[in-house]
C-alpha cells in the first residue's frame, strides 16, 4: 500500500491559525458604526450604576480582514459535502443546492420579523403553506406543523401529540415500544413526555419481530416508534401487520422519518398506517447541516391528531389572505417561539420545487441505486450481517477486519486518508462493529468507484499491515485526537494567559 | 435533473453490476400494498430561474425597505457583509456534526470560540455549543435545575418572554413539575416580595429575564443570595444579547441562558436562531447539548473535540440530560463572527447606540403625551401607553414605511392597547420622529 | 490479572473488602478493561444510604456509562476523592488504589451470593466468551 493507491485525494498545506482571542490587540476593531444621530446617554445615569458593566474582559479586538482570514483558514480544516462524499448513514448528506441559499436571503424573506402584521408577510405565510401542502402530499398524511427545530424536537412534538390524543380518549397509557435498532433520541424523547420505554428486539432479518410485538403490544402501550426503512436500510415488509396489531389495541405508530430519502414518490407513510411522523428537512430536503445545525423537524399527522398540533397554524380566509390561528383549544401548546426554523423551510420548498414529482422519485431511485451498488461491490470484502434487501443505506460489520485488530473506528479513520468522510461508526447497536453507509443520490459513479476501491484497499491493509490502519489518519491537519484527555480534564473555554512574574 | 450526477448509461451499468435488470427490482423489499401507484401530485421540476422567480414573487408580498420598531425576542441589528460571506464557505455550511475531529477542526474551534464568547458576555464559567433558540433554552435550563436540585417547582417571572413561558409549559407538562408565576411591580421589575413569599425548599429554579419582555433591566444580583439560601438555582434569561454590551451580566445567577439571534443572525421570520446556555463550573456535567473541549492530538498539537458526550442521548438514551441532538452550529458561527468583528469596543458602542436611540424615542413620545408603562430602567425596548390603538394605524404605518411596535393585547390582557417598541442602531432619528408622530397624532 | 483472594466479587463486576463493620467497594479489573479509559467517576455523598444490588454511582469512559451496583447495604462513610482528579487510577489499580466507596455495614453484614476470587474469575472469563 502506498499513497499511489489513493486516487481521490492528496496532501495539501493548511495554514496555522490560533484562537481569535490570540490575535487580539487593544484598539483594533472590525466594524465602524454610523455617526449617532441622537444625543448619547450615560449608561450609569440611565440604568443605574449597579446595573452597568464597563467592559467585557477578554473580548477580542481584531480588524475586519483578520476576521476573514481567521474563519477562512478554519474553514479549510473542515470537510463538507461540497468537498466529497459524506457517507454517514441515516444522516443523508446530499448536495445542498446553492439557489436555496440565494432565495432564503432575499429581502422581505430573510428580513421579515416574526411578529409583523400578517398583511406585511403574506409571502412568508404562502411559503409555509406551500411547503406544508407539498410535505403532506409526499408523506400521505393529513396535517402538519413546521414548528419543531430539529428531528429530536420533532420526536418530542410527535409524542406530545400522541399523549394528548390518548388523554383525550381518557387514557394516556404508560409505555412506548422502541426497536433496538432505533436512534438514541427516541428513548430520550419518550422519557421527556413521561413515557417509559420498552426495547423491542429485532428478529433475525433485523426487522420488527411480529410475534414479540404481538406479545408486548398491550393496553399499556401508547405507541410504537418505528424507523422505516429502519437503520439497516430495510423496509419493514410486514408493516401492514404491524399497523394492524398496534391499532387494534388502541396504540399509535410514530415514525422517525430520518430515512425518508428512500421513499419519495415510491411509498407514503400515511398509506401504510403511520399516525405521526417527523421529517428531517436537513436530511431528505437538502437544507445544509451547517456543522451540526440548524435543522428543521416538521411533524405530519393523520386527521385524528390534527386538533392537537402546536399553535399557531396557518389559516386562509375566503379572499385568500393568510394569517395565523392561535385559537386551538386542544393544542399541545408551543414547542418553540414563533413558527420554527423558517429559513430552513424556504430552502426545503426551493428543493421540492426544483425537483418536482419527477425529480423526487428519480432521486430516491438513485439513492437506492447508489447504496445497492456499494453494497454489492463490497460484499466480498466486508461482512454483511443482515442480508435482507436494503434501500438507501447498507450496514456492514468489521467482523473480518477485527480478527486483525482493526475495528470499524479504525477503518473510518483510514478512509479519511483516502479522501472521504467516514460512514456512521458503531451504529445501529444491533450490529457489533457497524459500518453504516448512506451514499445518497448525490454521488457520481466515479466517486463511488473511488470509495469502493478505497474500502477494498483498506480491507487488504487490515490483513497485511494493520498498523497502517490503526495509526490513521496520517494526512489530516491533526492526527488522532485525545478524547480521553478532553473528558478527564475538560477545557471548555479560552482563558487569558495568567501573568507570570 | 441537474442535481443528479448520473447518465442513463451509468445507471444501466450500475444495475448490471448489482445484478438486476430494472431499478424497480431494487424496491422489491417494499410490499406491493405499501407502494404508491401514481406520481406525486406536485408540479414537475422547475429550472433555477423559475425557482428564483417563485421566491422573488413571495418576497414581493412582504414588506421591504421598512424601518422596524419590533423587538420582543427578535432583533433587527445590522449584519456586516463578512458574516454571510464567511458562513457561506461550504466547508462550514455543508459539514455535519463534528464527530470526526480530524476533519472538523474548523467547526470545533469556532464552537470553542463561541463557548468562550458566551462565557465572556454572561460572566459564567462554561457555555454549551448552542441550543435551538431562546425559547427552548428556558425549559432546558429549568430541567437542568430540576436534575441538579432534585426539586420540582419553578418560580417564573411573568415578565419572561410569553412565548418562552408557553414553550416551558409544553415541555414540562409530563415531568411532574409545577410552575408559579411571579408578578412584576410598577417599575416593570420582578416583585421580589412575591418571590420571597413563594420561595420554599421545594423550589428548583427561580427564573427571570433581563432585560425582561417589557425591556426593563432586572437586578438578579439583588435576589441571588435569597434564592441560593433557599437551595434553588437562579436562572437568568437574556433575549436581547446586545444588551450585554452595557448591562451588567447576571453572573450571580447559576444558569444564564437565552437567545443570541441579535448578534448576527437575520430575523428570518422567526428562525433559525441560536439558543445558548452557560453556567458555573460545578454544573458542567449537568449541561444539556453539545460541548467542545480543547485537547491535543497524538503529536501533542492543540486540537478540539466534542466532549463530556456521556451526558447525551446517543449514549445515555432515556437518562440523557436532554433529548437534544443537533445544535445550531451555523447560527452560532454567525454570532462568533459578529462578536469578533464588533469586538470589545465596538460591541459596547453598539449597545450604547441602542440605549441612546431608545432614550431619544422615550423623550419624543413623552413630549407628545404618551407615557411609559413601567418606571424601571430600560435598554432598547419599552412599553408605551396612551397612544392611538395600533389596529387603526396599519395603513398609515405602511404608507410611512414603518413596521410599528407590538400590540401587547394578545400576550398580556392587562396591558391591552399598550405597545412594546424596540429601537436599534438601524432606527434613524428621522424614522423615530415619523413613527412618534403617527402613534401620537 | 489475578483477582485477590481477600476480596468478594459480584456478577455486576464490583468487589468488596470487609474490615470489621466497614466495607470498601470498587469495580473489578474485568470491568475497567471492558470500559476502557475511565474519564469520570460519580459517587454518592458520604451519609448516603446504599442498598445491596442498587445503583450507587456511575463510571464513565469517553463513549460509555456504566452503573455501579452496591454489593452491600449500609451508609457511605467515605469516597475516594483521588478519583476526581485521577479517574485513571481505576484503570491502573482497580483492586486497591482505585477503590470507590467505604460503607458502614448495616446490621445484616455481607449479603449472600457474593463470589470468591476463583468463582469470579471463571464467571468473568465465561462472560468475555
Amino acid at each position: 500500500m502506498s499513497d499511489q493507491d489513493i486516487k481521490k485525494a492528496r496532501r495539501h498545506l493548511t495554514q496555522n491559525e490560533g484562537l481569535i482571542f490570540e490575535r487580539s490587540s487593544a484598539g483594533k476593531t472590525g466594524v465602524q458604526l454610523p455617526p449617532l444621530d441622537v444625543p448619547s446617554i450615560d449608561p450609569a445615569a440611565a440604568l443605574g450604576s449597579q446595573n452597568v458593566r464597563d467592559t467585557i474582559p477578554g473580548f477580542p479586538e481584531v480588524s475586519e480582514f483578520e476576521v476573514v482570514r481567521h474563519f477562512t483558514r478554519l474553514s479549510t480544516w473542515n470537510y463538507g459535502v461540497d468537498t466529497g462524499a459524506y457517507l454517514l448513514g441515516s444522516c443523508t448528506m446530499k448536495y445542498n443546492p446553492k439557489i436555496n441559499e440565494v432565495v432564503a436571503r432575499l429581502e422581505g424573506i430573510a428580513t421579515a420579523h416574526p411578529l409583523q402584521p400578517a398583511s406585511t408577510v403574506q409571502g412568508c405565510l404562502r411559503i409555509m403553506q406551500a411547503l406544508s401542502r407539498a410535505l403532506i402530499e409526499i408523506t400521505g398524511m393529513d396535517a402538519i406543523t413546521l414548528q419543531p427545530a430539529a428531528g429530536a424536537h420533532g420526536e418530542l412534538t410527535g409524542l406530545l401529540l400522541v399523549r394528548a390524543y390518548l388523554e383525550s380518549r381518557g387514557d394516556a397509557r404508560k409505555k412506548v415500544l422502541i426497536p433496538d435498532s432505533a436512534h438514541g433520541t427516541n428513548p430520550a424523547s419518550a422519557y421527556q413526555v413521561g413515557y417509559r420505554t420498552q426495547a423491542l428486539p429485532s428478529n433475525a432479518r433485523g426487522t420488527v419481530d411480529i410475534d414479540l410485538l404481538d406479545k408486548l403490544m398491550t393496553e399499556d402501550v401508547a405507541a410504537l416508534m418505528l424507523t422505516n426503512p429502519n437503520t439497516l436500510g430495510v423496509f419493514e415488509d410486514e408493516i401492514h401487520r404491524i399497523a394492524e396489531i398496534v391499532h387494534s389495541r388502541g396504540g399509535l405508530i410514530y415514525m422517525d422519518g430520518a430515512n425518508l430519502n428512500a421513499l419519495l414518490g415510491v411509498s407514503r407513510p400515511g398509506d401504510f398506517g403511520i399516525d405521526v411522523l417527523h421529517l428531517n428537512l436537513h436530511k431528505t430536503f437538502s437544507t445544509p447541516h451547517g456543522g451540526g445545525g440548524p435543522g428543521a423537524g416538521p411533524v405530519a399527522v393523520r386527521k385524528h391528531l390534527a386538533p392537537f398540533l402546536p399553535i399557531p397554524v396557518i389559516a386562509e380566509d375566503a379572499g385568500g389572505t393568510l394569517s395565523f390561528d392561535f385559537d386551538r383549544p386542544q393544542s399541545i401548546g408551543r414547542v418553540r417561539a414563533f413558527y420554527g426554523n423558517f429559513g430552513m423551510l424556504v430552502r426545503a420548498l426551493a428543493y421540492i420545487l426544483a425537483n418536482g414529482f419527477d425529480g423526487l422519485r428519480q432521486l430516491t431511485e438513485d439513492a437506492v441505486l447508489n447504496s445497492m451498488y456499494v453494497r454489492t461491490q463490497l460484499e466480498a470484502d466486508y461482512d454483511l450481517p443482515y442480508d435482507a434487501p436494503t434501500l438507501h443505506e447498507c450496514v456492514f460489520s468489521d467482523k473480518r477486519q477485527a480478527r486483525h485488530g482493526v475495528r470499524t473506528g479504525d477503518i473510518a479513520k483510514r478512509l479519511i486518508d483516502y479522501g472521504f468522510h467516514p460512514y456512521t461508526v458503531s451504529f445501529p447497536l444491533i450490529v457489533p462493529g457497524a459500518l453504516m453507509i448512506e451514499p445518497t443520490e448525490s454521488e457520481s459513479k466515479q466517486e463511488l468507484d473511488f470509495l469502493i476501491d478505497a474500502l477494498r484497499f483498506i480491507a487488504r491493509e487490515a490483513e497485511q499491515d494493520p498498523e497502517l490502519v490503526l495509526s490513521a489518519p496520517r494526512t489530516t491537519r491533526v492526527s488522532r485526537v485525545d478524547e480521553v484527555q478532553a473528558a478527564r480534564k475538560p477545557i471548555l473555554r479560552w482563558l487569558p494567559p495568567t501573568p507570570t512574574d | 435533473m441537474r442535481y443528479l450526477p448520473k447518465s442513463p448509461d451509468e445507471r444501466a451499468e450500475m444495475l448490471r453490476a448489482i445484478g438486476v435488470d430494472t431499478v424497480g427490482e431494487l424496491f422489491s423489499g417494499i410490499p406491493a400494498e405499501a407502494r404508491l401507484d401514481r406520481p406525486l401530485r406536485l408540479d414537475a421540476g422547475k429550472s433555477e430561474a423559475e425557482v428564483l422567480g417563485y421566491f422573488r414573487a413571495r418576497a414581493a408580498e412582504c414588506a421591504r425597505e421598512f424601518t422596524s420598531f419590533l423587538g420582543a425576542g427578535a432583533y433587527d441589528h445590522f449584519r456586516p457583509a463578512v458574516v454571510d460571506a464567511l458562513i457561506s464557505r461550504s466547508e462550514f455550511s455543508t459539514a455535519y456534526t463534528p464527530y470526526q475531529p480530524e476533519i472538523s477542526q474548523g467547526t470545533l474551534q469556532s464552537i470553542f470560540e463561541f463557548q468562550t464568547l458566551i462565557c465572556q458576555l454572561t460572566g459564567m464559567d462554561v457555555a454549551n455549543a448552542s441550543l435551538y433558540d431562546g425559547s427552548t433554552a428556558l425549559p432546558e435550563a429549568v430541567m437542568m435545575a430540576v436534575r441538579t436540585t432534585g426539586r420540582h417547582r419553578a418560580l417564573v417571572a411573568r415578565s419572561v418572554h410569553p412565548e418562552y413561558r408557553q414553550v416551558l409549559d409544553t415541555y414540562i407538562r409530563h415531568q411532574g413539575m409545577h410552575i408559579d408565576e411571579i408578578p412584576c411591580l410598577a417599575t416593570g421589575q420582578v416583585d421580589s416580595a412575591a418571590l420571597t413569599d413563594r420561595l420554599g425548599d421545594d423550589v428548583a429554579a427561580v427564573v427571570l429575564q433581563s432585560p425582561n419582555f417589557f425591556g426593563i433591566v432586572e437586578e438578579p444580583h439583588a435576589i441571588a443570595a435569597e434564592v441560593h439560601a433557599a437551595g434553588a438555582l437562579l436562572v437568568a434569561m437574556v433575549s436581547e444579547p446586545v444588551s450585554l454590551g452595557v448591562v451588567r451580566p447576571p453572573s450571580e445567577a447559576d444558569i444564564v441562558a437565552g437567545e443570541a439571534q441579535g448578534c448576527g443572525v437575520p430575523p428570518s421570520f422567526g428562525g433559525p436562531y441560536v439558543g445558548f446556555l452557560s453556567t458555573s463550573d460545578q454544573y458542567k456535567r449537568a449541561i444539556p447539548g453539545r460541548l467542545v473541549g480543547q485537547t491535543t492530538d497524538s503529536n501533542g498539537e492543540r486540537a478540539f473535540c466534542l466532549t463530556l458526550t456521556t451526558r447525551e442521548q446517543h449514549i445515555r438514551r432515556e437518562k440523557a440530560t436532554s433529548n437534544i441532538c443537533t445544535n445550531q452550529a451555523l447560527c452560532a458561527l454567525m454570532v462568533t463572527i459578529f462578536l469578533s468583528l464588533y469586538g470589545r469596543r465596538g460591541f459596547r458602542d453598539l449597545a450604547l447606540h441602542n440605549l441612546a436611540k431608545a432614550g431619544y424615542a422615550a423623550s419624543a413620545l413623552r413630549a407628545r403625551g404618551a407615557t411609559l408603562r413601567f418606571a424601571g430602567p430600560f435598554f432598547n425596548e419599552f412599553v408605551v401607553s396612551g397612544i392611538r390603538p395600533p389596529a387603526d394605524l396599519e395603513a398609515r404605518l405602511a404608507e410611512a414605511r414603518i413596521i410599528g411596535g407590538l400590540d401587547l393585547t394578545r400576550y398580556y390582557p392587562e396591558l391591552a392597547g399598550d405597545v412594546l417598541f424596540c429601537f436599534t442602531e438601524n432606527a434613524s432619528r428621522e424614522a423615530i420622529d415619523r413613527m412618534v408622530e403617527i402613534y401620537t397624532g | 490479572m489475578t483477582y485477590p483472594n481477600h476480596l468478594h466479587y459480584t456478577q455486576e463486576h464490583e468487589w468488596v473488602e470487609v474490615s470489621g463493620s466497614l466495607a470498601t467497594v470498587g469495580i473489578t479489573d474485568h470491568a475497567q478493561h471492558q470500559l476502557g479509559d475511565i474519564v469520570y467517576v460519580e459517587l454518592p455523598r458520604p451519609g448516603t444510604a446504599v442498598e445491596s444490588g442498587k445503583v450507587c454511582g456511575t463510571v464513565e469512559s469517553v463513549k460509555a456509562v456504566s452503573e455501579i451496583f452496591s454489593p452491600v447495604s449500609g451508609e457511605v462513610r467515605e469516597t475516594n476523592a483521588a478519583l476526581t482528579e485521577a479517574p485513571e487510577t481505576v484503570n491502573q489499580d482497580p483492586h486497591a488504589k482505585g477503590w470507590m466507596i467505604r460503607v458502614q455495614l448495616s446490621g445484616d453484614g455481607l449479603p449472600d451470593g457474593l463470589l470468591s476470587a476463583e468463582q469470579y474469575e471463571k464467571f468473568a472469563s465465561e462472560e468475555a466468551g
